[in-house]
């Protein structure tokens, strides 16, 4: 069943917010309900969206100065003592720098912190390909017990903040810097573990996480003027991830086009594929960064020049259904 | 119970006896480092930290944060000491199913708070404990973090101590074990320390320096840095690597081998060093005792 989403979801004044804002707002939820919830941020508050936190709880919120590896270590420690330390940076940076901390003191150890890493995929733009996380979905969802959320848009980044706030377990929230249509609502469902079709249809099945899953939709609703319905399935839940909603959908299709603002190697595609391979082998295209480092442009030119816009997915759609 | 620095001085080389017998029974593991910090891990735990074996999760007990987690013979060698588990238990190190894993896994061993291996993690735990029991919920116990010194080298160390520094977590105390040796060979060749004192106290941190075999000044140090208000403290342990064993002692070609495992230049053959190495623990027990008395 397809999921409710908002009234004017391709109109070209569709309302365009950044990802990173939905974690502002579930944090004040969270501080709201449970004192034990604490920020931790490395220089990046403003940019992060840990501010409004850091102003209403001043004394739950820690500045760490540039400095991942103790960031990742002193959310080990706190946990320890109960609270939930949120940990926050550049995904670049964590859990791009503190692998080794988040793999031993965090998911090793045990301890209840939620890693946060904002301004992940090459849409970051300008900053160049340094600063453009395209690794961390395949880094993290590696670990044992690691929780592995990608929203797709601020108002499912709000849901999946205040979620990891409530659940026992290190969790990774990847969020995105730049504007991107805000598509879903209130209404929209949203539950760890759990993937929604968001579009239903019957010729391919098209898993997309982040900002990706709006040009899934963009793509599917372009690709039925030429009678190709595709069925869009939002794997904001990259681990654990919905073994039976992408089975059943790929039984009815026959096909699976993953897209992802990340390495195809290790990332969304690679979880989707290792799930099927399981359960349903289906043919499979990959949209994704295809094993290369990003550059500097604007956000709307690289998605296009490296293949993780709607129009790549289309191609990819008409690839993956001539397989079958 | 209070013991007397002469009960503490003979628990200690038992201690290294067990370290030994542990080491050759699972035939691999670290000898210079536990045996050297067998006074150290003596005075803790019975000496200055608050626990229970019988409640090991009693909201005030001290926290004890091991970062160089390839020393835990010696941790899990006190531990049992001091009744956190039966002492039979320490003939399981490093064997399938036991709770005593090569490196320290806070989730099965007893009386422990942190899992560590990879060096140079422990202070940023400990520091994170030692800013909620002071900053957030204004505890009265405290921190303490056991490092090594070559572990000293990784940058994490140095971001740990910028942090307890500038929040002055008078809390948390570490102990560093400087013996001066690493895996490779002495600390000052593979990449030097010195001047370690002053590294530390750049780091807004007092700093007391021990001889690592004196128990009595270990636990001094210890409860001075109790009462210093204004910072962290750090307690340079100078210590021996392979303390007690003659032909251990100061040699870097014990860092990180069990005894038994294969021939060393100027030790017993293979086969004879375990053997050879208790027996020296128990004469020389009293030459021990004797530099302190």
């Amino acid at each position: 069943m397809e999921v409710p989403l908002v009234a004017n979801l391709f109109a070209q004044d569709i309302k365009q917010v950044p990802i990173r804002n939905g974690y502002g707002e579930g944090l004040l939820i969270l501080g709201k309900e449970n004192p034990d919830v604490i920020v931790l941020c490395c220089d990046l508050v403003e940019s992060t969206r840990s501010l409004d936190f850091a102003k209403a709880y001043p004394d739950r919120y820690v500045e760490v100065g540039v400095a991942e590896q103790n960031l990742a270590g002193l959310g080990a420690g706190m946990a320890h003592e109960g609270k939930i330390p949120f940990i926050t940076s550049y995904a670049t940076f964590s859990p791009g720098r503190n692998w080794d901390q988040l793999r031993v003191s965090v998911c090793y150890s045990g301890n209840n912190v939620k890693i946060i890493g904002s301004h992940a995929g090459i849409s970051v733009g300008p900053d160049g390909a340094t600063h453009q996380a395209m690794e961390d979905i395949a880094i993290t969802r590696v670990l044992p017990r690691m929780t592995v959320l990608v929203p797709s848009d601020a108002i499912e980044a709000r849901k999946a903040t205040v979620a990891a706030g409530r659940m026992n377990g290190p969790v990774y929230i990847r969020l995105a810097r730049e504007k991107t249509p805000q598509f879903t609502i209130e209404e929209t469902p949203f539950e760890i573990g759990k993937a929604f079709v968001f579009r239903e249809g019957k010729d391919t099945t098209i898993a997309a996480a982040g900002p990706q899953v709006y040009y899934a939709l963009q793509a599917a609703n372009e690709l039925s003027k030429e009678g190709i319905e595709c069925e869009v399935i939002n794997v904001v839940s990259v681990k654990p991830i919905d073994e039976l909603t992408l089975s059943a959908s790929v039984k009815k299709t026959g096909c699976m086009v993953s897209a992802e603002e990340h390495q195809i190697t290790g990332g969304v595609g690679g979880a989707v594929a290792e799930v099927l391979s399981r359960n349903f082998p289906v043919p499979q295209e990959f949209v994704g960064m295809p094993d290369h480092f990003g550059e500097s442009g604007e956000p709307v030119e690289l998605i296009a020049k490296w293949g993780m816009d709607s129009q790549a997915i289309m191609v990819a759609v008409r690839k993956v259904i001539k397989r079958k | 119970m209070q013991y007397t620095i002469k009960q503490l001085e003979e628990k200690a080389n038992e201690i290294r006896e067990d370290i030994i017998k542990m080491l050759v029974c699972a035939k691999s593991g670290h000898s210079a480092g536990p045996l050297g910090m067998a006074d150290v891990f003596t005075a803790l735990y019975f000496g200055v930290l608050n626990y229970d074996p019988k409640n090991i999760t009693k909201w005030d007990r001290d926290r004890f944060v091991l970062s160089c987690g390839h020393i835990c013979p010696v941790w899990y060698a006190t531990l049992a000491h001091a009744g956190f588990f039966p002492h039979a238990e320490l003939a399981t190190l490093r064997k399938l199913g036991t709770r005593l894993h090569g490196h320290p896994h806070n989730e099965v061993l007893p009386g422990s708070e942190n899992s560590s291996g990879p060096l140079g993690q422990g202070l940023s735990q400990a520091a994170g404990m030692a800013y909620v029991g002071l900053k957030m919920k204004k505890e009265p116990w405290r921190v303490y973090c056991v490092m090594s010194d070559g572990e000293q080298q990784e940058g994490q160390i140095w971001e740990a101590a910028m942090f307890a520094g500038k929040n002055n977590l008078r809390n948390l105390t570490a102990l560093i074990d400087r013996n001066n040796i690493q895996i490779d060979g002495y600390t000052e060749e593979v990449m030097p320390l010195e001047p370690f004192r002053a590294k530390w106290e750049a780091m807004n941190w007092t700093v007391l320096e021990v001889d690592g075999h004196n128990i009595r000044e270990i636990i001094d140090a210890c409860n001075k840095a109790k009462s210093i208000y204004e910072n962290p403290t750090v307690i340079i342990c100078h210590t021996i690597p392979g303390k007690g064993v003659d032909f251990m002692e100061y040699r870097y070609e014990w860092h990180g081998v069990p005894p038994d495992s294969g021939d060393i230049t100027g030790s017993p053959k293979k086969g004879l060093q375990g053997h050879e190495a208790l027996k020296e623990l128990r004469t020389l027990g009293g030459r021990i005792r004797s530099e302190h008395e």
